[in-house]
């Protein structure tokens, strides 16, 4: 654990807690008055509360030049990521690619030529549509391991994460009451609704928080595209291409809509936000991740848009090789923010009602 | 901006650019005239003591936004003769409250928001409504609406000289980029605040131990403006050698340390000055009645320093302090930590200690349970120093603002001797002593400069339409 990082936001949070003016904002600040002193795994709960709307910088009558040098939501933005690539595995790569966009980019590259590959390779007597280049039995060999690996990595550092900050037995009603405030990005809404101090400095947006949205709905529905698709596959031998009113495609065209959008959005205001608001050490990794969303959406849209055309080889590999390297870095990606958060919303839970 | 454009004429020019001063500003506007903001603090320091703020008191015949329950008029008009013994002109006050039911919309309508009150002030949620993020968010978004309705403001311009001419003022003088820049305009609004940050007049109207206080709030309410008021003659009200001062960590920097340094520990400690002897009753009534005027029982000691001791009994029993205490595991540990001489401190917690008696304790009222043959009595709350680790924190001075201030009407017009100046108008703290003349009631300082501000701006307007 990075002991500067959680000194200095000690530090600040002490002050918070004798100010108190940011209540309204978040579920941080009533969450550190229940505080005098802050462990480091208060710290780290905290930090895991926040999700840098900025009001509490935009707010604050201490920031910088003044000797308090208030700037909540980038001291909480760092122990955050340091908490999640401390709790990684492996760790090294882990900061690597939370830091390094380049490096993304590179593994995004391999993504596409392993593809490129396969299908080059593994090219299949038969088939339909884009069984025709690559058969189901590759692609499960390829995806099975690469969707699950990352997740197993994931559950060990969420294992050591929980301990960190104290979570305990879950109950039923905590599970529900978290999962409502996820579903609807609560906290998001800057506590009354007006957004954040995100793209527009001291003026209120909701813009992150419908993009975000439309993010988040729209990867869960592309997954619960896949799911479908799995099911008709296994359970009732209906096999790919399927049809426009097929579930896969109910699912999977407004998904992958809403996901590209959504990413595209994230991406334009983080040009317009002021990196020394957040982590600014990882903005490109950041950026790199949030592009790479963007991409497993708009790749398949485009194979879909193409289906029975020549360019079909060429998108599936864009497309397998996009979602194979989302996968693969999950772990090392901003992607751990989601899990994280929703193990803090249980965390934070059960410190408020036990 | 032109050099051109920047000397005018203007149709109103706004001296200060806090909460009374953008109240003005945004009425002014509204009403159609061309504003100029002339703020002397660079931008990221804008809005002054405002910006320090948390709440307003405010007049409500019922639930009004985030204000519970009702607070009428004479109810505000009883608390606030009661702080001030009497000293409060009684319609300008009136005037204050009953106006500030609606400012509260007023507010909203003008990007302000509120939050239910702050955990640990819940005696406020039906009398003070609470800005969420405090006063830089209320000033930040009248600096976003002024912008929005074509209002120019001007950072690092000091108004050094309002220009009066018989019964009119004609234009200004501002130290603009290292240059004195003379400005017209057709009506001004002072709102530049009281005299506190200067230390040289604090210390010409308290005594030299003025020296040694810490100022609250912003560094640049310098009292210039005031200042050169007075020389031209102009009416003034409230005591010239008095300020609402209280004891604050005294660890605080010089300016600007704002909330977070007030130390709400002294009804559960005792308070002793340089020499480790008590001085006064730490438990004659409930905190927020009281730490007014511990500001000038330590302003009255030795280096105008105190220090309050607890033990470990009473560490929770109030709002965390923005610093950590001194803490050892016995007295004379702490004293030294803090400076202080061992013996004479520990003398004074025993003989404290000997004094105190078995009896029900209560934090959060009076409990009566007082001490019993030491000098000075503890009447309340008295309970002994004697459970490890043992707590200490310095206490200093505090000035928040002065009393006096510039005597306006009703209109929020400022006076000479000869009458009223026809086109000169003041609101905020630079005229609060016209209501106030003594005394302090939370939140009304922001009240006083809504209702004065919107007053002298829709004043201001109405001379220039
Ligand atoms: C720590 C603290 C907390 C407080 N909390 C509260 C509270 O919760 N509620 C409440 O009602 N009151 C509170 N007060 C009191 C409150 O701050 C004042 O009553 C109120 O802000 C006065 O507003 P104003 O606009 O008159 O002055 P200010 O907000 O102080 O504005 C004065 C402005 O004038 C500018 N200025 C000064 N001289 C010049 C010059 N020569 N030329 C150009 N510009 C100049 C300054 O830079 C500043 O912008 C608090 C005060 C402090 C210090
Ligand atoms: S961020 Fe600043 S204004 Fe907000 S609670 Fe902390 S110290 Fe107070
Ligand atoms: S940045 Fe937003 S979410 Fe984070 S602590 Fe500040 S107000 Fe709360």
């Amino acid at each position: 654990m990075s002991t500067d990082l959680i000194a200095e936001a000690r530090r600040q949070t002490e002050i918070c807690n004798a100010c108190r003016y940011c209540e309204g904002f978040c579920s941080v600040f009533p969450a550190l008055t229940r505080n005098k002193a802050f462990a480091d795994g208060d710290i780290t709960h905290l930090a895991n509360l926040c999700h840098n709307c900025r009001g509490c910088y935009y707010s604050c009558q201490y920031t910088a030049p003044h000797e308090f040098a208030l700037n909540f939501p980038a001291i909480l933005a760092e122990v955050r990521q340091e908490s999640w690539e401390r709790h990684a595995w492996p760790r090294p790569l882990a900061r690597f690619f939370h830091e390094c966009g380049v490096a993304v980019a590179a593994a995004l590259v391999a993504g596409f030529a392993l593809l490129f590959g396969m299908l080059q390779a593994l090219r299949p007597e038969t088939g339909h549509g884009f069984y025709a280049y690559l058969t189901h039995g590759a692609m499960v060999a390829l995806f099975l391991p690469a969707f699950l690996l990352p997740l197993a990595a994931l559950a060990i550092s969420l294992r050591a994460y929980w301990r960190e900050i104290g979570g305990k037995r879950l109950q039923w009603r905590e599970v529900v009451n978290a999962g409502k405030s996820a579903a609807r990005l609560k906290n998001l809404d800057g506590g009354q609704g007006q957004g954040c101090n995100f793209e527009r400095e001291d003026r209120y947006s909701d813009r992150r928080r419908w993009f975000h949205q439309a993010v988040m709905y729209g990867f869960l529905l592309c997954f619960a595209a896949t799911s479908a698709g799995t099911i008709l596959h296994y359970v009732f031998a209906l096999h790919a291409p399927y049809g426009p009113f097929s579930l896969p495609k109910l699912l999977g065209v407004p998904g992958g809509i809403l996901l590209t959008a959504g990413c595209a959005g994230l991406a334009w205001l983080k040009t317009k936000a002021d990196p020394a608001l957040g982590a600014a050490r990882v903005w490109g990794g950041e950026m790199a991740f949030v592009l790479l969303l963007g991409a497993t959406g708009a790749t398949g849209l485009a194979l879909y848009a193409a289906t029975g055309t020549a360019a079909v080889p060429v998108l599936l590999a864009l497309h397998l090789g996009t979602v194979l390297t989302f996968f693969v870095l999950l772990p090392f990606t901003k992607m751990v923010h989601g899990f994280y958060r929703f193990a803090t919303l249980l965390a934070e839970e059960q410190k408020q009602h036990r | 901006m032109t050099d051109m454009a920047l000397e005018g004429p203007w149709d109103i020019v706004v001296v200060g650019g806090g909460n009374a001063a953008l109240c003005s500003a945004i009425t002014a506007a509204e009403a159609g005239a061309r504003v100029l903001i002339l703020e002397s603090a660079p931008r990221p320091y804008r809005g002054g003591n405002s910006r320090h703020t948390r709440n307003f008191r405010c007049m409500h015949r019922g639930p009004l936004s985030v204000l519970t329950d009702s607070y009428g008029e004479d109810e505000y008009f009883d608390d606030l003769m009661l702080v001030t013994k009497g000293k409060t002109d009684e319609p300008l006050a009136r005037l204050a409250i009953r106006s500030s039911e609606e400012c509260l919309p007023w507010m909203e309508a003008h990007g302000v928001r509120f939050q239910p009150s702050l955990s640990g002030t819940l005696s406020l949620s039906r009398t003070n409504a609470f800005f969420l993020g405090g006063g830089k968010a209320l000033v930040n978004a009248y600096y976003n609406t002024a912008e929005d309705l074509g209002v120019t403001v001007v950072y690092e311009a000091e108004v050094t000289h309002v220009h009066l001419e018989g019964d009119r003022f004609t234009h200004l003088e501002a130290r603009i980029g290292g240059e004195t820049r003379r400005i017209e305009a057709r009506a001004a609004v002072l709102a530049s605040g009281g005299f506190q940050a200067d230390t040289e007049w604090l210390t010409r109207a308290w005594g030299p131990a003025a020296a040694n206080f810490l100022i609250r709030g912003t560094p640049y309410n310098r009292g210039v403006v005031l200042r050169d008021m007075l020389d031209q003659g102009c009416e003034t009200v409230g005591d010239p050698t008095q300020c609402h001062a209280v004891a604050i960590d005294g660890r605080a920097p010089k300016f600007d340390g704002g909330i977070v340094t007030r130390l709400d520990c002294v009804p559960f400690s005792i308070v002793v000055n340089r020499d480790g002897q008590r001085f006064y009753d730490e438990g004659e009534d409930v905190w927020p009645k009281r730490y007014a005027i511990w500001g000038r029982l330590v302003a009255a000691q030795p280096d105008q320093v105190g220090y309050a001791i607890i033990d470990a009994k009473s560490i929770d029993l109030f709002m965390p302090s923005v610093f950590p205490p001194n803490r050892a595991d016995t007295i004379e540990e702490l004293a030294v930590q803090m400076g202080l001489d061992g013996a004479s401190l520990a003398r004074t917690v025993a003989n404290f200690n000997a004094a105190c008696r078995d009896g029900p304790f209560h934090p959060t009222e009076l409990d009566g349970l007082s001490t019993d043959g030491v000098t000075p009595a503890k009447t309340n709350w008295a309970r002994p120093i004697d459970t490890p680790p043992y707590y200490g924190y310095q206490l200093k001075t505090g000035v928040t603002f002065t009393y006096l201030g510039l005597k306006v009407s009703d209109r929020a017009q400022v006076h000479t001797a000869q009458g009223p100046v026809r086109n000169l108008f003041a609101a905020g703290e630079i005229m609060a002593g016209s209501i106030l003349g003594q005394g302090y009631l939370a939140g009304f300082g922001m009240t006083i400069g809504t209702v004065f501000g919107r007053i002298a701006g829709r004043e201001a307007a109405a001379h220039v339409n």
